[in-house]
């Protein structure tokens, strides 16, 4: 199974400070052990909110709203993808790494094709996949 | 509450146990005894953190407690047998190597898990053995799930586990990393044993399921970790491009009935894009390593020339043809020249095709192959030979174990029989 690991934004982060070097070295120390072990599938930093936007959808409307955005607890700053046996295992290496005190972290699993069980229809299913092949299609 | 700890406990012992055992038998020279005290030490925790509360470092309190016990047998072992006097020496050079645990963990696991690796696949113990002792101590797999992993009783399965720790004591197996001049021998024995893990998983040659994809995470997990431990190694590179790539299309091939869709009709959209990412990555590592390509990384290619085409009609089949070509120079086998023989067909036309299978029909060891005569029916209905089209779907669909994969066969024979019908043929 996969999950999504959510790094919370914090003020450091959303002021766009880079994490001082202790940090980053020992972030780098956790990232290699997550390969090491085998079930690192990505790992991604974002820019603080000032530099990306929202848009919001009402009726025919689309209105676009640039960053920052200010609460800075909903906001996510980075994110691991990681490929594990249980959530027990995502939460046992996710008590492992190196945050600071105060930092809270997400993990959330991943949707698997198999857990949508009877509402997941064949034809569900298949119209689901005509609306993948049109995103490729466009690509 | 309880039953939450015991979770935790199992959990942190799965991802420590590779670890525990590789460094274990460093010291006790036994792979077996090795894997013995690490299940002590998980007995231990299970007895000590539902009161105590999980400790603020498990692995470390698990390596800690297994390497007590694992010197304390050694000095049982003394005691026992003066004559044995070798392995007080070796006792002594252990412990006063290793004084801190962290840092004796930070020198030395990269090298133990490599001897784990080897030892796990070592050429003298049969691959089955070979295939359930590395999903044990590297994979941390039970005894069950290796079991139900391979559609054997449980005893079947801990009686291959037994014997192939045995087999390890008695042939004196050294807890080493093979030297140069061996590696290229024993690697192969490595990658063979991870491919099958994976191929168990990604094609089951028998039962109701077609993937059991766990199995495939359990071999892409340990082929990922042997990368990290042999970065310079083209081939690990190689295998760990081709079982990405290949495991890219692992949702996409099944329909929604749970029936098999074939490469060719797969729905491309559904294909695993970072997986076909992090695959053509590792053959770019495996190719910049130089030299000249191994099977694995050869594979790859093909797969990858299969993950970069945007649609089916888009496969560059020539290429293909001229990479199976290259397979069979290093790694002859019918199976590889039926591979070739469908690129051709696809390249060059059916016709052509037909005759490198034709060649192939008097082989004996595919004669109980079920995809000879099905790559044959699929030839032969392209050229508008219906008839004989169908009399091979059902041969083939006589010959293969799989259930999924027979219903298929068994709809293709009747499709050709009714274009047989319709033509009046």
């Amino acid at each position: 199974m996969r999950v999504m690991v959510l790094v919370k934004a914090t003020a450091q982060t959303e002021g766009g400070a880079l994490p001082d070097e202790r940090i980053l070295t020992e972030m780098t120390k956790y990232n290699e052990e997550l390969a090491k072990a085998g079930i690192l599938l990505a790992a991604e930093g974002l820019q603080p909110s000032s530099k990306g936007a929202r848009i919001r959808f009402e009726g025919k409307k689309r209105t676009v709203v640039d960053g920052p955005f200010t609460e800075a607890k909903e906001l996510v700053a980075g994110f691991w993808l990681w490929q594990v046996r249980s959530l027990e295992e995502a939460i046992e290496w996710l008590k492992r790494a190196p945050f600071a005190d105060g930092d809270e972290v997400e993990v959330r699993q991943v949707f698997e094709n198999d857990d949508f069980g009877e509402a997941f229809t064949p034809e569900l299913r298949e119209q689901e996949e005509r609306i993948r092949t049109q995103v490729t299609a466009k690509r | 509450m309880a039953a939450d700890t015991h979770r935790v406990i199992e959990t942190v012992w799965r991802m420590e146990a590779p670890r525990l055992i590789a460094s274990l038998a460093r010291i006790v020279r036994d792979v077996g005894t090795a894997e013995e005290l690490a299940q002590d030490a998980l007995v231990a925790a299970l007895e000590q953190w539902p009161e105590s509360g999980v400790p603020d470092k498990p692995g470390a309190w698990l390596m800690g407690t297994a390497k007590h016990r694992a010197f304390d047998l050694l000095r049982r072992r003394k005691r026992l047998d003066r004559k044995h006097e070798e392995l007080g020496r070796e006792l002594e050079i252990q412990q006063a190597a290793a004084p801190d645990l962290d840092a004796s963990l930070d020198d030395h696991i990269g090298d133990d898990m490599l001897r784990l690796v080897f030892t796990a696949c070592h050429p003298v113990l049969p691959t089955e053995a070979r295939v359930a002792l590395t999903l044990r101590v590297l994979g941390g797999l039970s005894t069950e799930e290796i079991a139900r992993a391979f559609l054997v009783g449980v005893p079947t399965a801990a009686q291959r586990i037994v014997r192939a720790k045995r087999t390890l004591a008695e042939a004196r197996v050294p807890y080493e990393v093979p030297t140069r001049d061996e590696l290229p021998a024993r690697l192969a024995s490595v990658l063979e044993v991870i491919y099958l893990i994976f191929n168990e998983g990604y094609a089951a040659t028998a039962g109701e399921d077609w993937v059991r994809p766990g199995l495939c995470e359990d071999a892409l997990r340990l082929g990922r970790i042997l990368a990290g431990l042999l970065p310079a190694e083209s081939e690990v590179h190689g295998l760990v491009a081709l079982m990405e790539i290949q495991a890219s299309r692992l949702r996409a091939r099944t329909g929604p009935d749970g029936q098999p869709v074939l490469l060719l009709d797969q729905d491309r959209g559904r294909w695993d894009h970072l997986l076909i990412s992090r695959g053509l990555a590792a053959l770019d590592r495996a190719e910049r390593l130089g030299g000249a390509l191994g099977t694995y990384t050869l594979q790859a290619e093909i797969a990858a020339c299969h993950a970069r085409a945007p649609t089916a009609g888009d496969t560059d089949w020539e290429r293909i043809a001229t990479l199976y070509d290259a397979l069979a120079q290093i790694a002859p086998s019918p199976v590889v020249e039926l591979n070739r023989a469908v690129a051709v067909g696809m390249a060059f036309g059916p016709a052509a095709g037909l005759e490198l299978v034709d060649a192939l029909r008097a082989e004996p060891s595919l004669r109980s192959y079920h995809l000879l005569p099905s790559v044959r029916g699929d030839l032969l209905r392209k050229l508008g030979r219906f008839a004989e089209a169908s009399a091979e779907f059902e041969h083939a669909a006589g010959l293969t174990q799989n259930v999924r994969e027979r219903a298929l066969l068994v709809e293709r024979a009747a499709a050709c029989a009714r274009r047989v019908q319709l033509g009046g043929a």
